[in-house]
Formats: structure tokens, C-alpha cells, sequence
């Protein structure tokens, strides 16, 4: 049998679009085309995690990531249209700086990818969600509402466990989704507080606000 | 598909490059023909409402050939690039719109079973496939060089940007109620009659559908929304420097994106593919065979496996009334959005954004709060309760204890002792009771 291994092709074949436009990224003098770059090179990062059966978090990636680049790419485009920054001129001293810290990351992360154990092919189990028998038993089968109900406090994988050391983080993470909820909530009451309207002085014809700007919408 | 290539002998690679060639086709089709038949039907109700004809001539009485023959114009007319545009974005704009809105039919849902990727967080990814379409409109914007182009796309970043919260809260508001986000899943919920539709659940999902109707309308740049091409204002907003081929690649993936709002909507809110009457499960045609389902079976289905295929020639057919259905219904909407948009003026920037803001995102947080009650004390949706009262007070503490089904140690109850782990349970548990409730009202 002389089947191609699918999984192996596509993986490159993502795996090379987000390596090549990173560096594209780096190279590009331009900061839409950066950013333009980077969105690619980010939703490649997705098609890895969908080509690994993570659906949930490669959906993740392309509603985070990638929208959130796009608004950089809507703040890049309002504050550079017109301005020094729109192509990029990096320094020597920035470039040495930006290798040595690129260097470092890059041997840390390799060190972890080749202390894990080989990456070996799509193995039986993976391939065990096309069989119609299997797919109830499989865990990929509803990974989104255990992850819901991980981040409420349950994890499911861990409640049916019987030994009572490995059912430890039983609890999920709920504490780190409290933690994170209230941070992003004070950062939008932050955002709301920055980017409100200031009042002008009193007595300098603050009360005539013109028609236009004021009409409410017309039901 | 693949195994059949394969059993006439076609090499194994060969056979999944032409499988997976041949799904892609069939989505681009259905891609490329639901935005011909948008932009015919936009032209006729257009004329209807400004009481003129519209199309009369090309292509017989109803001017169905109009749209190739606008397609063949197009394709002709002179591809021109600014000197002041970035070549390289202004070239790849147009594709990466078009591209985004092609990746959501990826995972969408045609009748049961019937979808290319069968996702388990399809609802998730459409939504965050379907946001990837103003890229492209944004790019094209700043790469145009020109500063009609640049407020046009600035202006579409700001309202897609802002309507996309209300439009996740709208679908939150259905995952929530159906406990997964599988949009095959999701559609299966609402088979039977009108009524297990999931806009007649209970009023707050009525509610949430108007909601969603208007954030759809604005994310995909529809009057009364379609500020980032202001005629009126910016000549053609992001459009302005665009001609030819490469203009019709945006049209193409608006009325696209117009198909693929109404299908979602379609499919969260009226049922998806199953039609207000069960006529497919009347007649037997499911999976299951009723009384001419079994017929059909006995007659086809010796044809069927002597050409080596395994079909269920029932299931089949039932698949085949119930992607009609779900066309229908997807079409319904686009028609809803074309005659709002030769009826209702062009809102205002800060009036868009009032809209979102001020309404649409408190009334949809409201709606999503009320569901949750809701589901929490009358799960099986309103005229479960109006025609089986006996069964509501089936209430949802009784339910828990029965649904998480642990197998694990005793002081797993312990855990489950905790009103939060009830709720979420619950919340989880009631996919399968609200089926439940819809066969107990079908045996009725």
C-alpha cells in the first residue's frame, strides 16, 4: 500500500506558509504588508490545528489572532497612512538586539520540540473519528463543551478518573477564567474611561451641540 | 467518493486529490450560483419595487442570462491598477474576500450530513471565518491609493468590527439552547414541525432573530448599512479603484457572504433544512425508513448496490427535499435583505453605530440572560409547554442527577452538589431533552 501520508503533505505545506511569511514579516519594509504577512503566516498556525483535530482552538486562533491582527492592520493603516512610519527602517543595533533575543527564543523552543517524543505520522487513534462505532467513545467528539466545563469548574476527563492522585485538577480552571473575565473586564471599563467624549469647559456653548452630530436615531 | 474511485481500481492518491476535487467544485458551484441568482434576484426586486421590469430580455422573459452576461462585460473590460496603489495588496484583495467567504461553505451544513467538514465547533468557525472577509476589503481600501478607497474601508472596519459582538451573542444565544456547536447537530434539533424551530423556542429567541436579521444585514455591508460604499459620499467606497475581474471577485463574495448570513440564520433560527411541514419524515425518508421509504429502498436499492455504490436511496432523497428546503429558506433571506435595501434609507455613521452599541448588543445580552432562564426552568420550549403542561415541571434539578452520567466514585456527587456544576449540567443535558420533547410531540 502505497498510500500518501496526507497528514505529513499538509503539514509541511502549512508548516512552510507560517515559517516563510514570519520571515516575510521581518523582511517587509512596509507595515501593512507586515501586517498582511503576519495574518497569513497566523492562519497557517490555524490550518496546523485543524489538521490536528484541534477545530475549537484552530477556530480560536482564526477569531483571535487573526481578527486581532486585522484591528492592527486598521491602527497601522489610521496612524502611518500618511506618516515616516509607513515603510520601516530598522537600525544595526536593532537588528543585533532582535537576533540575539530571535536566537535565544528559537533554542529554547527547539529544545522543547526535540525533548518530546518523535512526532510519528497519524497513528490508529487518530484516525479513529471516521469510524462511525468509535466516534462516541472518542474524546475530539464534543472537545468544546469540555472545555466549556472545564473553565466552570468540572473537567470530565478527570471526573470519571478513579485514582485520586491522577484526578487531581478535577477543578478545572475556573479560577484562571475568574482571573482573566475580571482583567478583561477592567480593561474594556479602561478602554470605555479613555476613549470617552471630554467635556468642555462650562459657559463656552456647551449646551448648543449642533443638529447633526445630535439626532437620535429615528425609530 | 474516494473509496468508490478506489474500487475501480483508480490509485489511492489520485483518488483523494479527485474526491477532494470534486467537493470543492461543488462548493464553489453552489458559491458562485447562489451570488449569479443574488444579483439577478437584486436586479428584478429592485425594478419591482421602483415599478419598472428590471431584466427582460437576455436569456428569454425573465432576463435569467443577465448575470454571465454582466460576468462576460465584466471579464472584458480593461484591468486597471493606479499608479498610487500597492500593486501587490491591490492584486491579492479581491481573492483573499473572496477566499474567506469560500472557506465558510467549507462548513456549512446543506441538509443532514450533507457538509464537506463536519466540524464540532462549526458555528465558532463560521463566525470567525466569515469576519475574515473585511480583510481583504480593508486591504483593498488602503492599497487602492486613493482616499475615497481608504474611507470606505475605514468605515467597514468600524462597523463590521463593532457588529461582530451582537452577532456572536445571536449564535450564543442558540448554542446555549442546544449545548452544542455543531451545526449538523443544531439542525437536527429542529426537525419535526414549525414549532421545534428554534425562532419559536421562546420569545427571547424570537427576539435574538431580529437581532441577528440586523447585525447580518450590517456585517455584510447591506443598506441600510452600506456606509463603506456611500454612492452618495465616497463614489464606490473600497470599490472605487477596482474594475473588471477583479471588482467582480468582490461583488461575488458580497452576495456570497449575503447567502451565507441568510443560511446561518436559516439554519440557527428556522430550522435548517427541515421545512415546516416533516414531509421527509412522514414519508419515511430518513435513515430510519418509514412506510415509503422502505418502498423506495426495496426498489432502488438493488440498482443502487449493483453499481457498486452504498447509499441509502431513502435517506437520500429525504436529504435531497431537505437541502431544497434549506436553499429556499437561505434565499428567502436574501430577498428579505434586498427589499430592505430599496426601502430603507442609508443610516448615518454615528447611527450605525448608536445601533450596535445602544441596541442591539443590551437587547441580545437580555435575550441571552432570558434564554438561559428559560432553558433553565421550561427546557422544552414554548409549545412544548403550551401542549404537554405535564411535562415542564419535569424541572431542571430532577434532570441533573440523571443526565451527567458518572460512572466514577462516590464523592463525584459531592461535586455535583454545587448549584454551579447543577446549572452547567443542566444547561449541557438539555440538547437531549428538548429532542426528547420533539419525538414525544411527534408520537402525539
Amino acid at each position: 500500500m502505497d498510500a500518501i501520508n496526507w497528514h505529513g503533505c499538509f503539514f509541511l505545506l502549512f508548516a512552510a506558509v507560517a515559517c516563510g511569511f514570519a520571515v516575510a514579516v521581518v523582511v517587509a519594509g512596509n507595515i501593512v504588508r507586515m501586517a498582511c504577512c503576519l495574518v497569513v503566516s497566523l492562519a497557517a498556525v490555524a490550518g496546523l490545528f485543524f489538521l490536528a483535530g484541534a477545530e475549537f482552538l484552530g477556530a480560536a486562533q482564526l477569531m483571535v489572532y487573526v481578527g486581532g491582527t486585522m484591528v492592527l492592520l486598521i491602527f497601522g493603516v489610521m496612524l502611518t497612512a500618511r506618516g515616516p512610519l509607513v515603510s520601516m527602517k530598522t537600525g544595526g543595533g536593532q537588528w543585533v538586539l532582535a537576533l540575539v533575543i530571535g536566537v535565544a527564543l528559537f533554542a529554547v523552543l527547539l529544545q522543547a520540540a526535540t525533548s518530546s517524543s518523535a512526532w510519528d505520522g497519524p497513528r490508529e487513534n487518530n484516525l479513529v473519528r471516521h469510524d462511525p462505532v468509535q466516534s462516541e467513545e472518542s474524546v475530539t467528539q464534543d472537545a468544546a463543551g469540555q472545555l466549556g466545563l472545564g473553565l466552570l469548574g468540572v473537567r470530565e476527563d478527570k471526573i470519571r478518573q478513579e485514582n485520586k492522585v491522577l484526578r487531581g485538577g478535577m477543578s478545572g480552571y475556573l479560577l484562571a477564567f475568574e482571573i482573566i473575565s475580571v482583567h478583561l473586564v477592567v480593561v474594556l471599563v479602561g478602554a470605555a474611561y479613555l476613549a470617552r467624549a471630554r467635556r468642555r469647559v462650562q459657559g463656552s456653548g456647551v449646551r448648543t451641540p449642533s443638529p447633526e452630530s445630535r439626532t437620535p436615531i429615528p425609530e | 467518493m474516494a473509496e468508490l474511485l478506489i474500487s475501480i481500481s483508480t490509485p489511492d492518491w489520485l483518488a483523494h486529490i479527485i474526491a477532494a476535487l470534486v467537493q470543492c467544485a461543488l462548493l464553489l458551484a453552489i458559491a458562485l450560483c447562489s451570488a449569479a441568482v443574488g444579483i439577478w434576484l437584486e436586479r428584478k426586486v429592485s425594478a419591482r419595487i421602483q415599478d419598472r421590469l428590471g431584466p427582460t430580455r437576455v436569456g428569454g422573459r425573465f432576463g435569467w442570462l443577465q448575470p454571465p452576461a454582466d460576468g462576460l462585460k465584466l471579464i472584458c473590460k480593461e484591468d486597471i491598477i493606479p499608479a498610487a496603489a500597492d500593486h501587490i495588496l491591490f492584486r491579492i484583495a479581491p481573492y483573499i474576500s473572496f477566499c474567506a467567504v469560500f472557506c465558510v461553505f467549507l462548513a456549512l451544513p446543506f441538509a443532514n450530513g450533507w457538509v464537506a467538514v463536519e466540524l464540532n465547533a462549526g458555528a465558532f468557525f463560521l463566525l470567525a471565518v466569515a469576519g475574515l472577509e473585511i480583510f481583504g476589503v480593508i486591504l483593498g481600501g488602503y492599497a487602492s491609493g486613493s482616499k475615497w478607497s481608504l474611507y470606505g474601508a475605514m468605515r467597514e472596519a468600524a462597523q463590521v468590527v463593532s457588529y461582530e459582538i451582537p452577532l456572536g451573542l445571536c449564535v450564543v444565544v442558540i448554542i446555549l439552547l442546544t449545548g452544542t456547536m455543531n451545526l449538523v447537530a443544531i439542525g437536527n434539533q429542529q426537525a419535526g414541525w414549525f414549532f421545534n424551530w428554534h425562532i419559536f423556542h421562546d420569545p427571547f429567541t424570537f427576539v435574538t432573530f431580529w437581532v441577528y436579521v440586523t447585525c447580518a444585514v450590517a456585517s455584510s455591508n447591506r443598506a441600510p448599512f452600506d456606509l463603506p460604499e456611500a454612492e452618495s459620499e465616497l463614489v464606490a467606497g473600497f470599490l472605487t479603484e477596482y474594475s473588471g475581474f477583479r471588482w467582480v471577485f468582490f461583488f461575488m463574495g458580497e452576495y456570497a457572504s449575503m447567502f451565507v448570513v441568510s443560511a446561518l440564520g436559516a439554519l440557527l433560527f428556522l430550522g435548517g433544512w427541515n421545512g415546516p411541514v416533516p414531509i421527509a419524515s412522514l414519508l419515511g425518508l430518513t435513515p430510519e425508513h418509514g412506510a415509503i421509504g422502505g418502498w423506495i429502498n426495496t426498489i432502488l436499492g438493488p440498482i443502487i448496490s449493483m453499481l457498486g455504490l452504498t447509499l441509502d436511496p431513502a435517506a437520500w432523497i429525504g436529504n435531497l427535499l431537505g437541502m431544497c428546503n434549506f436553499i429556499a429558506k437561505a434565499f428567502l433571506g436574501m430577498t428579505f435583505m434586498i427589499w430592505l435595501r430599496w426601502t430603507l434609507p442609508r443610516l448615518r455613521i454615528d447611527q450605525v453605530i448608536t445601533t450596535c452599541l445602544k441596541y442591539c448588543v443590551p437587547i441580545v445580552s437580555a435575550m441571552l440572560a432570558g434564554v438561559m432562564l428559560w432553558s433553565f426552568f421550561l427546557p422544552g420550549g414554548l409549545f412544548a409547554a403550551l401542549t404537554q403542561p405535564a411535562s415542564f415541571p419535569r424541572s431542571a434539578w430532577e434532570r441533573t442527577d440523571s443526565t451527567l452520567r458518572v460512572d466514577g466514585p462516590q464523592d463525584v456527587g459531592e461535586m455535583q452538589e454545587e448549584a454551579g456544576t447543577r446549572n452547567v449540567t443542566a444547561l449541557r443535558s438539555h440538547a437531549e431533552h428538548g429532542n426528547e420533547g420533539n419525538i414525544q410531540e411527534e408520537s402525539r
